[in-house]
């Protein structure tokens, strides 16, 4: 009974997401990753349920989250043991708000860029995922992402780092991933990223005075592959808004440019210098002998 | 009988070479001195302590955190033992290429520094690394977006280079003339690797932050950082020089007996150079700050006092000694200033990656107590091999070969 209905909501989505996939290649498909796959958050939509907390854990075999509202009375961080968290926000109405934090899944990852051992690596479909037996454990992704999203295991002895895979296997086998398969209020939609762009702006734009006029994620950090949509301002909702509209990776492009010129051109140039001084020293030692005294003579 | 004769020998060359001289039970005495005391006493809580983090793990030693993934351990024995290792490559550059002969006398103490540097730099790098058996990945997997990969190949290639360049002496203590006198020709062209690679990775330890705009404090963070942390390096190269040849000169005058430098000449040259450097340095950084719109920063708060407080009173004033002392041939203002030069250089690496990052985190950074004690471990040990090298090894002394021609 429960697996009928889910299998026809996956139908009625994926349908859904198909109408939606031909319009957004005529406005969006030109958009950064337009094909990768993609979820939009409506916080409009959320309950609070926390289900999403519950599937994450259980598919990647992480300890269960807690239970009871009582959690939500304080805004929670993710950590290398809770790769999802929903956290509640009052709105100016006094209604309550939820907003779910979890990888954004950037379509050009600082955290990936970062990673000298290539240990967190994106997928061309989207997922930006993490190989523990490349990792050596700079923890320069922590440093680099914006969202400080990648958590550290500090506690043990052989640590790694904890962070959403954007279900990436469960992907790879043609499932949604686990935390959007079992929203129950429609908070969450997956698909293609091109798609769910025109999607949000239907729903911003369709809803005048309802939503704030901004996709999260569009331009954030280049543009992430979790969009959310929102009635309220989106500092509201803890969601870091001095995030740069810029790519991260491309910040250090003209640094990480320089050293090809220093391998090419300091060599010669240095040489060239010293063979100026050698010759300088050649030339002064020849004359001091010519004049017979060395040094005596120029004092 | 043939054995005895090599045991006695093997028991001098040991007694000449590794005991400086001396009866095993008189060299033993000799080093019961109250500064071997407190070495020891370092390195005996701080080894255990090194070797109880790869037991316990990074949570139950350091203070670091999901927010301060970057504590002490990269923050001071990376970050500035770099910086402070610049003068292998400055002094080697003044001397192979530039041709200032003068400075002749400095270059090997000032290698072994770079050396040790590196290797001490490496340690606390193992100790900070979670997974540090992985670091052969570096090798293996192309990550050549990331700055942290420049930094890695550049950090090998480098300590290759020093090693090469540390391995002339320690051949020629070993007096092994078939190792040492190819090494020796080839170390014009070890020396302009070593400006390669070092041009490389000092500003490359800057552009590390590049990526984290919003963490680092506007008036640090620069797409520039790279360039200040390179002129930083030269600064910290020359001034280190200043520093520890005045120390080394105090210390091991017996080294120096023969060997006729005008320290105070060398030191009062140095000077012009560090004051020129500094004072190009202060006037690059207040541009950083205009181009990053940071301005407002300045005086704002505990960070905006204390960036002035690193400004001028570790670069301007630094800088101004160095000329006044220059200009007026005042070889002890000179030492002053490379003092304060280099605990500015301390200061702006400490500043870099921990007092200025995560600054809008009110639950700031402080390092644990073993932190602390790791690092003062490795400086330590440091200290101990760069004087048991320089009593053995021809790194002040002339070499013999070499002095004989005199």
């Amino acid at each position: 009974m429960k697996m009928r209905r889910r299998t026809f909501l996956k139908l009625a989505g994926a349908a859904g997401a198909a109408a939606a996939g031909t319009q957004a290649r005529a406005a969006f498909g030109d958009a950064a990753g337009a094909g990768e796959s993609s979820v939009l958050v409506d916080t409009t939509l959320c309950v609070g349920c926390r289900a999403c907390e519950a599937a994450c854990a259980e598919a990647n075999r992480l300890p269960e989250p807690p239970a009871g509202d009582r959690v939500l009375d304080q805004v929670r961080k993710t950590s290398p043991t809770s790769l999802t968290v929903v956290n509640r926000f009052e709105a100016p109405d006094g209604g309550p708000r939820f907003a779910k934090r979890q990888c954004m899944h950037c379509v050009e990852p600082a955290c990936a860029s970062a990673c000298p051992v290539r240990a967190l690596d994106k997928l061309p479909n989207g997922p930006v995922t993490y190989h523990p037996e490349r990792c050596m454990g700079c923890r320069y992704c922590l440093v680099a992402c914006p969202f400080e999203i990648p958590k550290y295991e500090y506690a043990k002895a052989v640590p790694t780092v904890k962070k959403c895979t954007f279900c990436a296997a469960r992907q790879a086998q043609g499932l949604a991933p686990a935390c959007t398969s079992v929203c129950p209020s429609g908070a969450l939609t997956f698909g293609k990223r091109g798609a769910l762009l025109e999607e949000a702006k239907r729903r911003v734009y369709g809803s005048p005075g309802k939503y704030v006029h901004h996709v999260y994620g569009e331009h954030e950090a280049g543009g992430t592959n979790w969009l959310y949509i929102s009635d309220v301002d989106f500092s509201r909702l803890d969601l870091k808004v001095t995030v740069a509209d810029a790519s991260y990776p491309q910040l250090v492009k003209g640094a990480l440019g320089v050293p090809p010129f220093v391998m090419t051109l300091w060599p010669p140039l240095l040489m060239g210098i010293y063979a100026f001084s050698h010759r300088k020293r050649e030339v002064a030692s020849r004359e001091g002998g010519k004049q017979g005294g060395g040094e005596a003579s120029h004092d | 009988m043939t054995s005895a004769v090599a045991a006695e020998a093997r028991g001098s060359w040991f007694q000449e070479k590794i005991l400086l001289g001396m009866r095993p039970g008189e060299y033993l005495r000799s080093l019961l001195t109250p500064f071997n005391g407190v070495a020891a006493f370092i390195c005996m809580v701080g080894v255990p302590l090194l070797l109880y983090r790869f037991y316990a793990g990074l949570g139950a030693t350091t203070n670091l955190s999901q927010t301060q993934p970057w504590g002490v351990w990269i923050g001071f024995d990376m970050m500035t033992g770099i910086a402070l290792a610049a003068g292998g490559f400055t002094i080697g550059a003044a001397v192979e290429i530039f041709g200032l002969e003068e400075y002749h006398a400095i270059e090997r103490p000032a290698i072994l520094t770079g050396f040790l540097g590196y290797l001490m730099a490496v340690v606390g790098l193992i100790a900070d690394l979670g997974k540090p058996w992985n670091m052969v990945q570096i090798f293996a997997q192309n990550g050549t977006r990331s700055v942290l990969f420049e930094v890695a190949w550049c950090v090998v290639c480098y300590t290759l280079v020093l090693s090469l360049e540390f391995a002339v002496p320690f051949f020629e203590w070993l007096g092994l003339r078939r190792l040492y006198q190819p090494l020796r020709k080839i170390l014009l062209a070890l020396t302009v690797l070593s400006v390669m690679f070092s041009s490389m990775h000092q500003s490359a330890l800057g552009s590390l932050f590049i990526i984290a705009p919003g963490k680092l404090h506007p008036l640090w963070w620069s797409p520039w950082i790279f360039a200040f942390f390179f002129i930083t390096a030269v600064i910290a190269g020359i001034s280190m020089v200043i520093v520890e040849s005045s120390i080394s000169h105090r210390i091991f005058a017996s080294q120096l007996r023969g060997h006729h430098v005008d320290a105070d000449a060398l030191t009062i040259g140095l000077g012009k150079a560090g004051a020129v450097v500094l004072f190009a340095y202060f006037f690059l950084k207040l541009q950083g700050v205009i181009d990053n719109h940071a301005w407002g920063y300045i005086g704002q708060g505990f960070l905006g006092k204390w960036w002035l407080v690193e400004m001028l009173g570790f670069v301007l004033l630094p800088s101004l000694l160095y000329a006044w002392g220059a200009r007026h041939r005042r070889a002890d203002v000179v030492r002053v200033a490379g003092v304060i030069a280099v605990l500015g250089i301390i200061l702006n690496r400490v500043n870099v990656s921990m007092v200025a990052w995560d600054y809008e985190n009110p639950d700031h950074y402080l390092p644990s107590w073993m932190e602390l004690w790791v690092s003062l471990t490795l400086v330590t040990i440091g200290v101990l091999a760069f004087r048991w090298i320089v009593l053995r090894m021809p790194v002040l002394r002339e070499p013999a070969d070499l002095a004989a021609e005199h």
